[in-house]
């Protein structure tokens, strides 16, 4: 058997706090998986990247911080729900992704593509803001330019804006006001 | 949407300076208390409005039924929230409901009375798509028992006169949510491929989805993985709002049809249009 092993996991990496955090992050079930696996085999991009559900419910129980805040594989989830749906424990391995997550990002890792969509929230209060081919588009459907939201109502994009100051929302992607 | 609302006798009112919900895939990556909050304010315009949210987006579903629920039931949260808005005049007193529109049509006007008003029984195999967070989780969704085989978008469809046909992993999501489409195109176009390719195997006309972002998954990620692959699928991929909107007479240009990304003239053919 010419198999590399992994390396094992050194106890100094493993932080008992860190298991904590998770959980009152939101991640309240993460101690009764059994690690049955029934997570990753349900998972639509584990099918098709290194992305291991099961694995990083493990990684969680075992306090493993910083690989778990610096795993660019923990944003592959698309939560899509299914192994939370799934889970023979009630689990929930998606709702501990999203605390993760919002662990990886207060610890200023955050992917760049996702500080864009952010910022594209705070400067146009749309994910996906109107361009100028779908503003042509509405006219010659008999709509206005814009719909009726942020896009038309400048006042209230700047409530939006209020808000995600206030949050301190701005600051957590990185957002820089011009 | 307004024009079939017209036509099928509901009202819609505009929703003035909401944004975006937000994103729930993204948003609860981000930061919860942002997402609750500019899902209150958007929650807020509509009690202003005086009437239900009805959405198109399965999504945008997601985010203010579940940021509406949870403002209803935990006092706590939302005082933080009403905090924030107050010096907007805002204030969420939770008194409308959110509905996506297939359960409008489903609970509150019935297959009974929307078989009446189709005038065009659409004669389609059609490649049902529910996407994901219309039907999960479970527990936060209303009659629904079971994500693996729910029944009543394929109704939807049905009623119309198309037929629903099985294909694999038909629940399996569309590879856009939960920031991967922004992040990992690759892989989310991976995921819709696959999906392309279950479609097509089992000769379906068209996809059809009730979610705004499945549709642009579906619809111009075809031209994206045609663009990085060279292979072009040529599936039309129809909202269910475009679907219905056919059935009751409207026409293709009303419908916004001629802008998917990928034509539809084979299904308006087949339809005999």
């Amino acid at each position: 058997m010419s198999e590399k092993l992994k390396p094992p996991i050194q106890i100094d990496k493993m932080d008992k706090e860190f298991l904590d955090t998770i959980i009152k992050a939101g991640a309240e079930k993460i101690n009764v998986c059994i690690q049955c696996g029934t997570c990753t085999s349900s998972c639509p991009s584990g099918r098709r990247t290194a992305f291991r559900t099961r694995q990083l419910m493990r990684k969680g129980l075992l306090g493993l911080k910083d690989e778990i805040l610096s795993d660019k594989d923990l944003w592959l989830c698309t939560t899509c729900y299914t192994c939370l749906e799934r889970c023979p424990r009630g689990v929930d391995p998606t709702d501990i992704i999203l605390a993760m997550r919002r662990m990886a990002v207060q610890a200023g890792n955050m992917l760049d593509p996702h500080k864009r969509v952010a910022g594209l929230v705070i400067k146009f209060g749309h994910a996906v803001p109107i361009d100028e081919a779908t503003r042509k588009l509405r006219t010659t459907m008999g709509l206005g330019e814009n719909p009726p939201t942020v896009h038309a109502f400048p006042e209230a994009l700047k409530e939006v804006q209020e808000i995600i100051k206030k949050k301190g929302f701005d600051k957590l992607v990185c957002y820089e006001w011009r | 949407m307004k024009k079939v609302a017209q036509n099928m006798g509901f009202g819609l009112k505009d929703l003035p300076g909401a944004s975006c919900c937000p994103a729930p895939g993204v948003f609860k990556s981000f930061d919860q208390a942002t997402w609750l909050t500019l899902a209150a304010r958007n929650l807020v315009i509509a009690e202003a409005v005086g009437a239900d949210i009805v959405t198109m987006c399965n999504g945008c579903y997601s985010t203010l039924r579940e940021t509406n629920k949870v403002l209803k039931d935990d006092s706590g949260k939302r005082s933080e929230v009403n905090e924030i808005l107050k010096p907007f005049d805002k204030e969420f007193k939770g008194t409308i409901n959110v509905k996506h529109l297939l359960e409008v049509l489903y609970s509150d006007i019935g297959l009974e009375k929307m078989k009446g008003m189709v005038k065009k029984p659409l004669n389609l195999k059609i490649a049902v798509h529910y996407g994901c967070h219309i039907v999960k989780p479970t527990k936060e969704r209303e009659n629904i028992k079971s994500a693996e085989r729910p029944k009543f978008f394929d109704e939807l469809v049905e009623v119309l006169g198309a037929k629903s046909i099985p294909y694999k992993d038909k629940m399996t999501c569309c590879g856009a949510g939960g920031g991967v489409r922004t992040a990992y195109l690759d892989t989310a176009l991976d995921m819709t491929r696959e999906k392309l390719e279950n479609a097509r195997e089992v000769g379906a006309d068209c996809i059809v989805t009730p979610c705004a972002f499945c549709h642009l998954q579906l619809d111009r990620g075809q031209i994206e993985i045609r663009d990085r692959t060279g292979t072009s699928f040529n599936m039309p991929i129809l909202h269910y709002i475009q679907l219905l909107g056919l059935a009751i007479g409207l026409k293709p240009e009303e419908l916004g049809l001629f802008n998917n990304a990928v034509p539809v003239d084979s299904v308006l053919e087949k339809i005999g249009k």
